[in-house]
């Protein structure tokens, strides 16, 4: 136990002790790849012993290079680029001699948590933590500037730093930080170093190369699938295929006595076969004879539950905004459009299957994977295992993908499960099958709206009424006894169209069937139903609606630059020959406004095919625009994805949809030109990136159809609609 | 005992005829560059070079892999200097990187191929999936792997 006592924050400045725990990006690590001691101690120096640690963010070498640590998780948004670029910005040092590495969750947990929250989501890792990080590299600056300065007997204000190097102003002495960082680690400044203004930024707002892009063209980047231990086994499951239902009785003669395999392992909901390599453990899972009890999912199918939906939008709801009087504006409206909207549960389906390798010990658990709460993990394998949190060591790898999936980590409790039951370090992997069948899906929702039109046509009144499933309910984090979640009526309740008589209503209404956040949340389905929804009253109103939305979004300087500057971008004025259209949608959300074209063709037989998209981003500033385009892009083909095929059926209770074959993805022939320009506002605003390109893209390539072909799309995906013979 | 050959080393193997030459790539030899997406033949983050042949390794027995040259994505270059590799670092490919070790040995091979693609060539030939959407790029990155190649 004494290798596991609390160690302070202290001790570690005193000593100078580097951790390295997690993967180094830039860094090849060769032979780190096979079999990795399992018994290192916490924040062991692993290939940087010659570290010295400035701070629990900032890491030194001799040769003056930097090893930034990063809390929250690389899943592809590049964040292993820009929270090491926002530190690096104040700490002066050569962004050449820069590599990243994760921090750890074990010594956020012992040592006062020196990185707040490590959990990435709501696109808040650049928002939530750019003060501190900027605070983290300005403070170790000042703290090397005045060790140099301690050095040769001068004023640390006679003192500048640079690419690494302080310099003595007046006798132009020079020390580089490699040499000042043990020193520097020891001072205690009498005042912090207030951090810089957008203004004074040279690295920030510059385009980067991202830091892992090496790591990831030639195989050597570590996910947790690829994890191998000493001694390890593999562990395939399966789980009823009815949420929430159970194992009843399992028939194992079909596999008795195969080749490598060395137990059943009871697990929540089904069973584990550990075997002594993936593929066994795999083939043995499948034959295995389950009987399972349903339980009170059995027999419900996607149909019954869109009718409940629908239903229950005639129900009780409760309110989530209002302002003005909708039914006194609505009884004077001059024109009336309702319309009904539907989204079905769609499936996160990140390309590494969702795993986790866990080794128990006595006094000690380690875990490798890839998730997007560490601190959360480390809870969740402390209580699987019944052991103390601060015994448990999570070590995060790259995410092949996250977009909400890894935020809880079901394969973890297993892995933990499995692991204490066969006294050996496990690799638990979830087949495709079970990903996706097992997924914590994005909520099926239901939405309608009821609008007034005036006698100029535009909006006098607006009501919206949203039945949804509530996460956190899924979650089982919070009753919500308000009956109003922020996710679910995200975008809707926080319109900035100026309607004076708005009412917004929420109904929330869960099935068996798991639900989460799945890229961007509520603000998801609930601007595909709002967008598309504006362009109907813009042709109800007989106006363009690029014009429609200008009128309605006066006074919001921010909305109107996005959306002219869309325009421009966007060719919007242009004519579109028959057969092709072009769609225009604009959406806010976690805190930054997207807008998008999209320009479709559409045969005579109906088929879609999407060309050109242009996205207008204003996020207020940004870290690095490279990475910025790289997520607008992404976000883009994510959400046309789901917007074209995304649709996970429930028939007998269960997921019909079982691997890409039946669950069609984007691929190159679908991808289109996607253009992003950037209309920032700058100011106090520091907008999310991960997640808001993804909201306008549905409605975006909707109204494209509806402007080629003048179909209306009001429910998802676009595959199920017959677009055939052009209108 | 089955012998291949990958990146010019040869291994025998005591596994099943029927193992998928994706899990004796991953558990059997410990190279995991080349990754399980799918297990179908699907999404194509398993593909390896099969005597130069983009193949998915997941619908590969290992018995069907003997006798023949294997490249994986480690023995693609020895120090990622193939065109693709280059082109892929120029253009800052990969995201997650989940997919691309697939993604690379399948141009490579579509580029051997196909030494000066169009685009309508790139979307009839590949097909892998890339959940991060990095297709733009890819596009461009194989355009510029090609001007290499042909320089
Ligand atoms: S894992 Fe082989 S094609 Fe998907
Ligand atoms: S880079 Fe993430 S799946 Fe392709």
């Amino acid at each position: 136990m004494t290798h596991l006592a609390p160690l302070s924050r202290r001790f570690f400045i005193t000593t100078g002790l580097s951790a390295a725990g997690g993967l180094v990006v830039g860094l090849a690590l060769p032979g780190r790849a096979d079999a990795l001691p399992i018994n290192a101690a916490p924040w062991t120096p692993a290939g940087d012993a010659k570290a010295a640690e400035v701070n629990a963010w900032i890491l030194i070498e001799p040769d003056d290079s930097v090893i930034i640590r990063v809390a929250q998780s690389e899943m592809g948004e590049g964040i292993f680029t820009a929270l090491p670029m926002i530190v690096a910005e104040e700490l002066e040092c050569d962004w050449t001699k820069v590599r990243a590495e994760y921090a750890e969750a074990h010594r956020n947990l012992v040592d006062g948590r020196p990185y707040q929250r490590m959990g990435t989501g709501g696109s808040g890792a650049v928002r939530r933590s750019r003060e501190f990080l900027q605070q983290a590299g300005a403070s170790a600056r000042a703290r090397l500037i005045a060790a140099a300065a301690r050095q040769w007997g001068v004023a640390p204000a006679e003192c500048a730093a640079r690419d690494g190097k302080v310099t003595h102003t007046a006798t132009k002495r020079v020390l580089g930080y490699g040499a000042l960082a043990s020193a520097a680690a020891k001072i205690t400044l009498a005042q912090e170093p207030a951090i810089k203004t957008p203004d004074q930024f040279r690295l920030i707002g510059q385009p980067q190369a991202r830091l892992d892009t090496a790591l990831k063209v030639n195989g050597q980047a570590k996910f947790g699938i690829d994890m191998r231990l000493e001694g390890m086994v593999y562990a395939a499951v399966t789980t009823c295929p009815v949420f929430g239902g159970t194992v009843k009785h399992v028939d194992d003669s079909k596999v008795k006595g195969r080749r490598g395999i060395q137990q059943i392992v009871p697990i929540p909901g089904g069973v584990a076969v550990v075997a002594d390599s993936f593929w066994r453990a795999k083939q043995a899972v499948a034959d295995l004879v389950i009987t399972w009890d349903e339980g009170a999912g059995a027999g419900t199918s996607s149909d019954q539950f869109r009718k409940e939906y629908r239903d229950a939008l005639d129900g009780p709801a409760a309110n989530a905004k209002r302002s003005g009087d909708v039914n006194a504006a609505m009884a004077k409206a001059s024109k009336r459009i309702d319309a009904l909207y539907e989204a079905p549960h769609v499936a996160h389906a990140a390309m590494e299957p969702l795993n986790a390798t866990v080794h128990v010990q006595a006094d000690r658990l380690d875990a490798w994977m890839g998730t997007q709460d560490p601190d959360g993990a480390l809870q969740r394998a402390a209580t699987a295992a019944g052991m103390k949190p601060e015994q448990v060591f999570i070590h995060n790898c790259f995410l092949g993908g996250g977009f909400g999936r890894r935020a809880v980590n079901d394969e973890l409790t297993q892995a933990v499960i499995v692991a204490k039951a066969v006294g050996k370090p496990v690799k638990l992997v979830w087949t495709r099958e079970e990903d996706m069948q097992h997924d914590r899906y994005r909520p099926q929702a239901a939405i309608r709206f009821k609008a007034g039109l005036g006698s100029d046509g535009m909006p006098v009144a607006w009501d919206m009424r949203t039945a949804v499933g509530s996460i956190s309910r899924s979650l089982g984090r919070d009753p919500v006894t308000s009956g109003v979640e922020p996710s679910a009526v995200e975008g809707l309740a926080n319109v900035p169209y100026a309607v004076a008589n708005l009412n917004v209503d929420c109904i929330l209404k869960n099935t068996h069937v798991p639900v989460m956040f799945w890229r961007s949340v509520g603000s998801s389905q609930n601007a595909f139903a709002l967008e598309s929804f504006v362009d109907e009253m813009a042709v109800a109103a007989g106006k363009d609606p690029y014009h429609f939305r200008r009128d309605l979004l006066a006074g919001k300087p921010d909305f109107l630059k996005v959306l002219d500057t869309l325009a421009e971008k966007g060719d919007w004025s242009k004519k579109q020959p028959a057969g092709k259209g072009r769609g225009i949608a604009i959406h806010e959300s976690f805190g930054t406004i997207v807008g998008e074209i999209v320009e479709v063709a559409v045969s005579p037989k109906g088929e879609v095919k999407v060309e050109r998209v242009v996205a207008v981003v204003d996020c207020g500033h940004v870290v690095n625009p490279r990475t910025v385009e790289m997520q607008i892009e992404s976000a883009v083909i994510y959400g046309l994805t789901a917007a074209l095929y995304g649709e996970i059926t429930i028939k007998d209770g269960r997921v019909t949809e079982s691997n890409f074959d039946g669950y069609e993805m984007v691929r190159f022939a679908d991808a289109p030109v996607i253009e992003t320009y950037l209309a920032l506002s700058g100011g106090s605003k520091w907008g999310g990136i991960g997640e808001p390109g993804t909201p306008p893209i549905a409605p975006a390539l909707c109204n494209a159809i509806f402007a080629a072909t003048g179909k209306r799309i009001r429910s998802l995906p676009i595959k199920n609609q017959d677009l055939s013979g052009r209108a | 005992m089955i012998e291949i050959s990958v990146n010019g080393q040869v291994h025998r193997l005591d596994v099943e005829d029927d193992m998928p030459l994706l899990w004796v790539l991953r558990d059997e030899l410990g190279m995991t560059g080349t990754k399980y997406g799918c297990g179908i033949g699907q999404c194509g983050a398993c593909t390896v070079h099969v005597d130069g042949e983009a193949q998915r390794s997941c619908s590969l027995p290992v018995s069907a892999a003997a006798g023949t040259k294997i490249t994986t994505i480690e023995g693609l270059s020895p120090d990622s200097s193939h065109a693709v590799q280059k082109a892929w670092i120029a253009e800052d490919v990969p995201q997650c990187g989940y997919c691309q070790s697939g993604q690379i040995m399948a141009a490579a091979a579509f580029l051997a191929a196909n030494p000066k693609p169009t685009d309508a060539d790139i979307d009839a030939n590949l097909s892998n999936i890339c959940r991060c959407g990095t297709y733009p790029r890819m596009r461009k990155a194989i355009h510029r792997a090609a001007a290499l190649i042909v320089r």
